[in-house]
């Protein structure tokens, strides 16, 4: 079976981000960059599949000359190859995104693509949904282990293949769905899918020696028109820290006497 | 022909209340786009929805029923909701943020060839029709245009109203969908529904929500006495649902529930930007943590640095009294 994953370059999910004083962008002087969570779960998730049923995992991104950094890590999880399609972040859109990965499915004929359901910066969660359009694919999204779900804590796992269909266990509003597609098939996988392993130091060792191709839009022959711009930045309302209470009774008072909320 | 469409979401034959908030966004955008707002209605019972949806000012309501759209699947969904919007000529189309709509209106997006904007959490204020939308867990608010002729849009419900009924009943057509069942890939297996008795938490005026500070599923009965004792909904951090405190329908954060109740009252929770980034709309914010430094304080109008042990009990028991006053 072969495996596409997406890792997508993003700033830490931890870091508190803030805004230029000019407010053209965010202020990234002294912001660490990780692999983005979700792709972590992809990945995880890629690599558990591969244990079962043998193939090979692919990990595609598209980003600038950095997140050569973020596709090693992605190899060091254990993907064996990678590719690097080159583009800036302030170039990109989720259907630019989308065209391109469909472009790299089409060179590359995975039985599976497996998606971040979302990338902690932008946070637009469209990515995988466009590309299982673009190529008529269907598609099971936000794939989740099914913990912390009422009768759920059977072991089973989120994803399963058999038959040439996958099995996911899906979270949604009201509870979890399980859904089957017959595969090639699109995947985007949720935190609660799997523990991400961290890789070990043989393996990031091994990993710079992994194959990792370099293209260009244009090798692609992908359209780089954006159908959305983000066109200016804003801070959102602050919100002023109140005050502290002694005890419930105060609290109680405040709530009915001062906040009239009760 | 109305500009803008609204998705219509709806369970056991009753329309959603997410669906109204993204009316109050559909008339504002109206108000700016100088048309008005149609509804579309897909799957079982549409007509019966219809019905209800049909009293808040849409100039059309399109039912879309059949075989193919008895269980939710995004592509058959997708296929009915694009050739509607093509049908009654709509510019944008609009649904909630909902894990239905971000499944699915991407897939609108692509076959009508249009950009999307998730989250919509307000309208620009230039000239042409752009939208704020929160960006890096709610830390930054970006702009966006869409340069596409026709626009798609998830939109947050806790940032918009919902609306009354404005009287009256829009005329509904019933759409026949071309959508053809043999191309489905995928179906659903089942559902395993959350079940409580307790308000809906995207829509409850009072939140009680726990995080891992409240160590057990046991112990999470203090969160459900305290919840109840207030009439609240009841929530947790995304630690809480992974350590099997509850479910994960009840997950507040940015990748959860975005909620903007009257009152929030978080216990045992210190704050993560994500967790903030989901209730941080709320109108009053309480915080009950042991350690005075959680972040949480920050945006708290009123923290209580105390033991939740002690301090849920003695709530729950006071906020009794006071009720039954
Ligand atoms: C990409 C990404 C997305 C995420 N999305 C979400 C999300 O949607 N929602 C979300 O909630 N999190 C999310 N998280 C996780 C988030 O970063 C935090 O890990 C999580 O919110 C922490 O939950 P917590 O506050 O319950 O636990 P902790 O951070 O462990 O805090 C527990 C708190 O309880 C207090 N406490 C302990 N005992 C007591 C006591 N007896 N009395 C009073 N207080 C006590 C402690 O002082 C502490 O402050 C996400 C993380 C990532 C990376
Ligand atoms: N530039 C990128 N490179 C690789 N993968 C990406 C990129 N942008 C988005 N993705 C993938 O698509 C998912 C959804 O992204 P988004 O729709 O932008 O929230 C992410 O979790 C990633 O897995």
């Amino acid at each position: 079976m072969k495996i596409m994953v997406t890792a997508k370059r993003v700033t830490d999910p931890d870091a508190r981000i803030r805004l230029k004083s000019d407010l053209s962008g965010i202020d990234s002087e002294g912001v660490e960059y990780k692999l983005n969570p979700f792709c972590e779960n992809a990945i995880e998730e890629a690599l558990r599949l591969k244990a079962k049923h043998d193939g090979e995992i692919v990990a595609v991104s598209i980003g600038g000359a950095e997140a050569t950094t973020e596709m090693r890590r992605a190899l060091a999880m254990g993907c064996d190859r990678g590719i690097l399609v080159d583009g800036a972040d302030d170039a990109l859109d989720a259907d630019l995104v989308a065209r391109t990965i469909a472009k790299l499915y089409e060179k590359e004929q995975p039985d599976l693509i497996i998606f971040g359901k979302q990338a902690v910066d932008g946070d637009s969660n469209q990515a995988a949904q466009l590309c299982a359009e673009y190529l008529g694919l269907g598609q099971a999204t936000f794939a989740a282990h099914p913990n912390g779900s009422a009768g759920m804590t059977g072991g089973e796992p989120g994803l399963a293949v058999a038959d040439g269909k996958v099995t996911a266990m899906r979270e949604v509003d009201g509870g979890v769905e399980v859904v089957e597609v017959a595969m090639p098939a699109v995947v985007s996988a949720d935190l609660r899918l799997n523990e991400p392993r961290l890789p070990t130091l043989p393996n990031i060792m091994k990993a710079k020696r992994k194959p990792l191709e370099q293209l260009s839009m244009a090798d692609l022959g992908v359209d780089v028109a954006l159908k959305v711009k983000t066109i200016a930045f804003s801070n959102p309302p602050e919100r002023k820290a109140g005050v502290r209470v002694a005890d419930v009774d105060e609290l109680l008072n405040k709530l009915v006497n001062e906040a009239k909320v009760l | 022909m109305s500009d803008i469409l609204v998705v219509a979401e709806h369970a056991a034959g009753s329309l959603k209340k997410g669906t109204l908030h993204v009316i109050d966004f559909a008339r504002q955008a109206a108000a700016k786009l100088g048309g008005g707002f149609d509804l579309v209605v897909v799957g079982p019972q549409a007509a019966a929805v219809a019905a209800q949806a049909g009293g808040y000012g849409a100039g059309k309501v399109y039912t879309v029923e059949g075989p193919a759209f008895e269980q939710y699947t995004a592509p058959a969904y997708a296929h009915a909701i694009a050739e509607v919007a093509a049908h009654a000529g709509a510019k944008v189309i609009a649904g909630a943020s909902s894990s239905l709509g971000k499944d699915c209106l991407p897939r609108v997006a692509v076959k009508l060839g249009a950009g999307m904007a998730s989250d919509v959490v307000g309208i620009g204020s230039g000239n042409g029709l752009t939208y704020l939308r929160p960006m890096w867990a709610g830390n930054v608010v970006g702009e966006v245009e869409i340069t596409t002729a026709i626009h798609v849009l998830t939109v947050r419900t806790a940032e918009f109203d919902t609306v009354e009924a404005s009287g009256g009943a829009s005329p509904v057509e019933a759409v026949a969908s071309t959508f053809d069942q043999a191309t489905l890939k995928q179906r659903v297996v089942e559902f395993r529904p959350t079940v409580s008795a307790r308000p809906d938490l995207s829509e409850a005026a009072f939140v009680v929500a726990g995080g891992r500070g409240v160590k057990s599923k046991e112990n999470f009965s203090l969160i459900n006495d305290l919840a109840d004792a207030l009439g609240a909904a009841v929530g947790a951090t995304r630690a809480a649902v992974d350590a099997e405190f509850i479910e994960n329908d009840y997950q507040i954060g940015q990748t959860g529930k975005i909620i903007a109740p009257d009152l929030y009252i978080g216990l045992g929770i210190s704050g993560a930007i994500q967790h903030l980034a989901g209730m941080k709309a709320s109108k009053v914010i309480v915080a009950v943590n042991k350690d005075e430094e959680a972040p949480i304080f920050t945006v708290a109008d009123y923290g209580l640095v105390a033991d939740l042990f002690k301090v849920a009990p003695e709530l729950t028991e006071k906020l009794r009294k006071l009720k039954s006053q």
